[in-house]
């Protein structure tokens, strides 16, 4: 039973083809008094997800689990992504997966096949992941410590944007096989990403996408966003992606408790990062 | 599709609201919906209809009221209305950071039945 949200409602989620947990609850009573009157609420519709959220964080922060939610439209290449990630940071950090998908167990299945632990949230109709459901799906993995978690969300540029999952970053994973006025059509999502992923660079040659243009909306909705130009499939510019990802830790209120050395390694990858970031002219001045 | 989910977050809340101050039926429902919460008005109404059809909030009306959306530029410090989450400042045309638009609030009911003040059925 969660604490948070006593689970009372008929939700369609599916955990490695299970439910969530066994339970069942009373209705709301109607009765007598006929008159209207009014009555203050204000409820705010994302609070209880806000809370789940919360208490994710706190529980990935004092596991000092990095969680990153990835987000893109269907066919990005977000598990291909995936996938390249893991295989080459298999064996070096403690690595785990939470798959978010309408209905089949097919995207879990290529992640275990790289070794890594991987569960699998079934939406059914939902279109999203939401916060609830990512803390069921952690009861189901084995958080060690310095890992990372990755939360590939359902496919859909829309709906995950409201829903934070308490991961410490939102990664958008855009192919150039897409419209390059992505960020103007689904911009609550690039305002709300911290970093972008330009997927399937080995095809640019083939399509009609402005980087440059796709890259000056993105920092239009967004200006602190990171941006990654890379091909999952040849590797290409993966490199700076995978320093991206190992270069923090957890959101750190430990970083008093964290001695010198390490602050000065992580600070002179950052300017590295923003040195090469620069260089390929993605930074604004 | 989230406003399927948006509108089951408003039964359950409808629901919670019905234990706590004790009424039966609720008839009327004031949302404030900001005009940047990237919500479709229509589909989030529709939705609202259909997740209540057998429950004590059948037949209620969703009210919607959407305040402008406030902005202030990021390079002049300029305030502004907001119509999109992108629309930039009009004094420099520099980008602007969201205040406000982007509620998602159940503001008050019209209800009906119960006992008002009373907590728990029995
Ligand atoms: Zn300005």
């Amino acid at each position: 039973m969660c604490t948070t949200c006593g689970c009372d409602d008929h939700s369609p989620l599916r955990i490695d083809g299970g439910s969530l947990h066994p339970h069942g609850q009373g209705q709301a009573h109607a009765a007598g008094q006929r008159e209207r009157r009014s009555i203050p609420v204000e409820a705010d519709l994302l609070a209880r997800n806000d809370a789940h959220a919360r208490a994710n964080r706190e529980r990935f922060d004092s596991a000092r689990v990095r969680a990153l939610n990835l987000v893109s439209s269907p066919g990005s290449g977000k598990t291909a992504l995936l996938v390249a990630t893991l295989e080459r940071l298999s064996g070096e950090i403690p690595l785990a997966v939470i798959e978010g998908d309408q209905e089949t167990q097919r995207d879990a299945d290529r992640i275990r096949a790289t070794g890594v632990a991987a569960v699998q949230i079934n939406t059914g109709k939902g279109c999203h992941l939401d916060a609830h459901g990512v803390g069921h799906a952690c009861d189901h993995l084995d958080l060690r410590e310095d890992g990372l978690l990755f939360i590939e969300n359902v496919g859909n540029l829309v709906c995950p944007a409201a829903f934070d999952l308490g991961a410490h970053h939102r990664v958008l994973v855009l192919s150039v096989t897409e419209g390059d006025d992505k960020p103007f059509k689904y911009p609550d999502m690039f305002r709300t990403a911290d970093a972008l992923v330009i997927n399937k660079l080995d095809l640019l040659p083939h399509v009609d996408f402005d980087l440059a243009a796709c890259e000056a909306q993105a920092l239009r909705l967004n200006p602190d966003m990171v941006i990654f130009r890379l091909s999952a499939r040849t590797g290409e510019g993966l490199e700076a992606w995978m320093d991206w990802l190992c270069a923090g830790r957890p959101q750190a209120q430990q970083a008093d408790d964290r001695d010198e050395d390490e602050l000065e390694t992580l600070r002179r990858r950052v300017a590295e990062l923003e040195a090469r970031l620069q260089r390929a002219g993605l930074m604004s001045s | 599709m989230h406003e399927v989910s948006l509108a089951r977050e408003i039964l359950r809340i409808l629901q919670e609201q019905a234990r706590m101050q004790g009424f039966g039926r609720v008839h009327r429902v004031h949302l404030e919906l900001g005009p940047l919460s990237c919500v479709d008005p229509e589909a989030l109404i529709f939705a609202f209809e259909a997740v209540t059809a057998d429950t004590l909030a059948r037949g209620a009306r969703l009210e919607l009221h959407r305040p402008p959306a406030r902005g202030t530029c990021r390079h002049c410090g300029h305030g502004y209305t907001m119509d999109s989450l992108v629309t930039p400042c009009p004094r420099c045309g520099g980008p602007g950071r969201i205040l406000s638009g982007l509620e998602m609030r159940v503001r008050d009911l019209e209800v009906s039945g119960g006992h008002a003040g009373t907590s728990r059925e029995g």
